[in-house]
């Protein structure tokens, strides 16, 4: 009885702050995941739901059947595999560089390499698509075929499905490396002077330093970062929704931007809320051991 | 944790200072990544030059070549057209408005929960944490249609109120679990001469935590300003009306109705950068990392 009178007194000290955005995040994040689920199993008519037809499983039996949705989630988990390595090594090589003590004009470097992360996702997006436009007129093409001379004809980047993704994939990378350099750079340059100049007392220096004291300090950073990276990649859409809208012939499709084609192109919301849900099972498996360290990752010296 | 530089010793190669002579493999090393690091910020930079080349250049009804983009004359015209067509100045000023809206309300929000979680405890409380941060690893994308349901039934489409109210709820999360570290680096004593004067937890909260966190916060700050500047998909369901769109559907109406008109659009597209580039660059010295509570970076 005590304990629960304390919990009560607690509660009611903690409301005033916790209860706003305690309700916020279980109307709007929480409970539409739930509704998610629930919609998975009906033909969900948005203007009036309870006219709804229950299906049971049978979204999940279309979308078995359904070459395309094998398609999505081929580039989904290809994106990630792709672009989370690249931006990785990428981004912690220039943290690296512009670490290095001889380095001038860090603050300049850092500013730049930034830029990309900053930029809207709509801008850039068309601009690499601009960029990357069919025929001679792109100004890539005209890298390849009149400057360096690699390819005879223009590619048609958008075109087919591979040159598309790597398209993709580039725009993704490139916009995502000032992010982890960033990262890293806070990490490195926080790391205390103190801990070198004892290293140094030990007789530890240059290498063995780096070794002992910056690499472990990394590791929890590394976790925060891929953690990062891993949860950004199933979160793409906007790039393939506005690049190749997941053409040419629904080749180029992630999940998400499939399944927002067939709830909000053809409005069958109970069909795109089944693929939706078995992407968050996808991400629940591969996350599932970071997640339970997640959120302990503090770093502290 | 001490950012302290120490005094200049005598030691010829202190971790710090630079070596009283370098040699010629250290400066072999030296040229070589400066290369390194300038080859990438070609990469890095040379869509953006491509882009505010195209944009000062006129009559751009094929993409340029790049012999047109250098020699032909440069011209502002592009930018004063696009910002006089289609409302795009209008455009513009309901973005500044939802991005800052959001980005007040947003951060009072996260700073009272972070300061929930971090200085109060309550039962539960661990286990709420971790289902709020499981919920960041769902897509956003996978709401939208649940998140609709609930504005329509508010009777709130086709609102800023709806729109705004559905960027911070999806906002706390992450903002809070930003916060929350920093909050519990302070230490607890500070409290004692605010308790010693009488004051409760909102006088400490308010008199402690905010002054004491100011960068942290600033940062979420401009991470909520950018993020809403940038929303595209919510903005776009949401928002039905014409003149109430934000500046994101804009773009891509601007980019539907002159597809030829490259100039036009990228100079559009540079005016939608330019917000964020520059809160960028004024506060960029005062750029704080999550988990770490040391965000002075040395230049």
């Amino acid at each position: 009885m005590n304990r629960v009178s304390r919990g009560l007194k607690q509660y009611i000290q903690v409301a005033p702050f916790l209860a706003l955005g305690f309700i916020m995040t279980c109307v709007f994040v929480l409970y539409p995941l739930v509704k998610g689920i629930h919609i998975s199993f009906f033909e969900y008519k948005v203007i009036k739901p309870e006219q709804s037809v229950f299906l049971g499983f049978d979204n999940y039996k279309k979308l078995f059947n359904d070459p395309n949705v094998w398609v999505a989630f081929r580039n989904t988990v290809l994106f990630a595999i792709v672009t989370v390595p690249g931006q990785w090594v990428l981004g912690i090589l220039a943290a690296m560089i512009i670490n290095l003590q001889f380095i001038r004009f860090k603050v300049f470097f850092r500013l730049v390499y930034y830029l990309p992360v900053i930029s809207s996702w709509i801008v850039v997006s068309y601009l690499f698509q601009f960029l990357f436009s069919d025929g001679s007129s792109g100004i890539v093409n005209y890298l390849l075929t009149d400057v360096l001379r690699v390819t005879k004809e223009p590619v048609a980047w958008l075109q087919n499905t591979w040159s598309a993704n790597i398209v993709i994939w580039l725009l993704s990378i490139w916009k995502g490396v000032g992010w982890v350099m960033i990262m890293y750079l806070a990490a490195l340059q926080s790391i205390p002077k103190s801990l070198y100049e004892a290293a140094q007392i030990d007789g530890a220096r240059g290498p063995t330093a780096f070794i002992h004291i910056t690499l472990p300090l990394m590791r929890t950073m590394t976790a925060y970062v891929v953690i990062n990276l891993i949860i950004g990649a199933f979160q793409a859409f906007i790039q393939v929704f506005l690049i190749t809208k997941g053409g040419p012939l629904d080749s180029t499709h992630l999940v998400n931007t499939y399944m927002f084609k067939h709830a909000f192109e053809y409005f069958d919301f109970g069909y795109g809320a089944a693929i939706s849900v078995m992407l968050g099972l996808l991400i629940f498996v591969i996350t599932y051991g970071n997640q339970r360290t997640f959120g302990k990752e503090r770093i502290e010296y | 944790m001490n950012t302290a530089v120490p005094a200049k010793s005598g030691a010829p190669t202190n971790r710090k200072g630079t070596p009283n002579r370098p040699s010629s493999a250290k400066r072999m090393a030296s040229w070589f990544a400066h290369i390194v690091l300038i080859l990438g910020i070609g990469f890095v930079i040379g869509p953006f030059v491509y882009m505010i080349l195209t944009s000062i250049t006129t009559d751009n009804f094929s993409l340029p070549s790049p012999q047109k983009l250098l020699n032909s004359e440069k011209t502002l015209v592009n930018y004063v057209e696009a910002w006089n067509k289609n409302n795009f100045s209008s455009y513009f000023v309901n973005s500044l408005f939802v991005s800052s809206a959001t980005m007040i309300l947003s951060l009072s929000l996260a700073c009272t929960t972070a300061y929930a979680f971090a200085r109060f405890p309550f039962p539960g409380k661990e286990f709420l944490f971790k289902l709020f941060l499981f919920s960041m690893f769902v897509p956003a994308i996978l709401n939208i249609i649940p998140q609709f349901t609930i504005i329509k039934s508010l009777g709130l489409v086709d609102t800023y109120s709806g729109l705004i109210l559905v960027y911070i709820s999806t906002g706390v999360v992450g903002s809070t679990f930003f916060l929350r570290g920093f909050f519990e680096r302070i230490p607890t004593e500070l409290e004692e001469s605010i308790v010693i004067d009488g004051g409760n937890r909102w006088t400490i909260f308010r008199a402690i935590y905010i002054p004491l966190s100011l960068p942290a916060i600033g940062t979420l700050g401009i991470f909520a300003f950018s993020g809403t500047w940038d929303e595209f998909i919510l903005a776009l369901t949401l928002i039905k009306t014409e003149a109430q769109r934000t500046l994101p559907i804009a773009l891509q109406l601007f980019r539907g109705q002159y597809a030829t008109y490259y100039g036009l659009f990228f100079a559009a597209s540079m005016m939608a950068l330019m917000p964020i580039i520059a809160i960028f660059v004024i506060f960029q010295k005062q750029f704080v990392n999550p988990n770490l509570s040391e965000g002075s970076v040395k230049g």
